[in-house]
């Protein structure tokens, strides 16, 4: 390796740690302002929630959802097994959605804290098996697979 | 299974078949841009071999 | 090291070397797909959740990791070029963009036509589709500034700064889903870890080599005609124009003997 290569070599090292660093420090500034979505409990502790439109996420809660006669509008309840909150929303829903299903509404809080959501979005969890995989999962451990934690828990831990 | 429940995808056909779709469009195109390309390559060097030969 | 460096470095010596090696990689990619079509669409099942659109997962995942690799591969090969002044790792570089940019492409509408169905939504900002998005637009910039600069030497330069100051995006693709709360799943594979049941396992690992050996496929048709143009006043050259000169090759696939 002659000098000149070296200081290439310095030259290349030098653009890949700046710009490394400076990526670092903005995705560790952004962290906690990068939000998709607040899940059920952080909902409460966000400042100004029913002056602003916002994502929800959570799972849909087992034997919450009703359907009007309309048939477009639904009632449910988003929940992080800690706390719930009450969703209306009119129009069609994901093909994934149902109960124990994760779930990410848009929408604004009413003054009543019903969440008035004018989209709702499927999210699923990283587990990809056959039909009769599952149900032998279930009849096995008793939990189904739908209920795995992972799916929510980038709207728990953050 | 057969053959016309494959095709139908369980009512997913557009989505599934539109994915395999745009995918063998693009990649058939980047291997028949690559051929085309050394085609080229190779025609123009062997004119450029003609030319010299002639002039020789 | 060095040595091997500099001989593989050789035009003339990759040409015959790829030449040889290309119907074989060509002919494995050919097996590869065809089997992980067929397990894939044919015999792998339906998800419990996601029925029949996890198919497109077997395009969608392998496209997404090509775009990934790609990316650092080009970088890496665009360093080298710009660290040695290698023709060989600058002509690597610049023909890897447009494939790149290809699977980014294809990962990118895979998934829109998969999040339709399932998510309910064609398109949505979260981290993971945002990013990989910025993978597109990195890819093509770097098209871009190649073909903006007259000289070659001077293009490969430029555009292999864009390409090294691009890379700290593949990192943030990745390990989006496990930093910011997205739409997009977390991850299902890793080292020693996945949550694919078996009989989807194989068909996505199968299509994934396949999509590899694609790549270097392409690569190396791109990079052979490449290396033609660049070099087309040197001697070897001239020599290989003779030898094919009384030939047909534009009917039988005797381009790549």
């Amino acid at each position: 390796m002659t000098p000149r290569h070296r200081r290439r070599l310095m030259f290349v090292a030098l653009i890949l740690l700046g710009v490394g660093v400076a990526a670092a420090l903005t995705l560790n500034a952004f962290r906690g302002n990068m939000v998709f979505f607040y899940g059920p409990s952080q909902l409460a502790t966000v400042e100004k929630a029913h002056e602003r439109n916002l994502r929800l996420g959570g799972l849909v809660e087992q034997g919450s959802v009703k359907r009007e006669d309309d048939g477009l509008t639904v009632h449910f309840m988003v929940t992080d097994n800690v706390k719930s909150v009450p969703v209306i929303y009119k129009g069609i829903l994901p093909d994934l959605f149902r109960e124990g299903q994760g779930v990410v509404a848009q929408g604004r809080l009413n003054n009543e804290g019903v969440f008035m959501a004018d989209e709702v979005l499927a999210k699923h969890d990283e587990n990809y098996m056959p039909p009769e995989v599952a149900e032998a999962l279930k009849q096995a451990g008793g939990n189904t697979p739908q209920f795995s934690t992972t799916v929510m828990e980038g709207g728990l831990n953050k | 299974m057969n053959i016309a429940e494959f095709f139908q995808m369980d009512g997913y056909a557009l989505y599934v078949w539109g994915a395999y779709g745009v995918t063998l469009v693009v990649l058939a195109l980047n291997v028949m841009l690559a051929r085309q390309q050394q085609r080229k390559a190779l025609r123009a060097i062997l004119r450029a071999a003609q030319r010299d030969r002639s002039r020789a | 090291m060095w040595l091997w460096i500099h001989k593989f470095g050789s035009p003339k010596y990759f040409y015959s070397v790829s030449g040889k090696l290309l119907p074989w990689v060509a002919g494995a990619t050919v097996l590869l797909i065809v089997m992980g079509l067929y397990l894939g669409l044919v015999t792998s099942p339906a998800d419990y959740q996601q029925r029949e659109t996890v198919r497109i997962m077997y395009i969608h995942v392998p496209s997404a990791w090509n775009s990934m690799f790609i990316y650092l591969l080009m970088a890496v090969a665009a360093a080298i070029g710009l660290i040695w002044n290698i023709k060989l790792a600058d002509i690597v570089a610049a023909v890897s963009a447009p494939i790149g940019a290809s699977f980014t492409f294809i990962t990118l509408v895979t998934g829109s036509l998969w999040g339709k169905p399932m998510w309910g939504t064609w398109w949505e900002w979260d981290a993971r589709l945002t990013s990989e998005l910025i993978l597109l637009f990195l890819y093509l910039g770097y098209i871009a500034l190649q073909s903006a600069f007259e000289d070659r030497r001077l293009a490969a330069r430029a555009s292999a700064v864009l390409a090294i100051v691009g890379a700290v995006n593949v990192p943030i693709i990745y390990y989006s889903v496990q930093w910011w709360n997205t739409l997009h799943q977390p991850q299902s594979l890793g080292v020693g870890m996945s949550t694919i049941h078996l009989s989807m396992l194989w068909p996505l690992l199968i299509m994934a080599l396949g999509f590899k050996l694609l790549y270097v496929v392409i690569l190396l048709m791109r990079t052979r005609a490449e290396v033609l143009e660049r070099e087309r006043n040197n001697a070897w050259v001239q020599e290989l124009a003779q030898a094919l000169a009384g030939r047909d090759f534009f009917r039988s696939g005797n381009e790549y003997r």
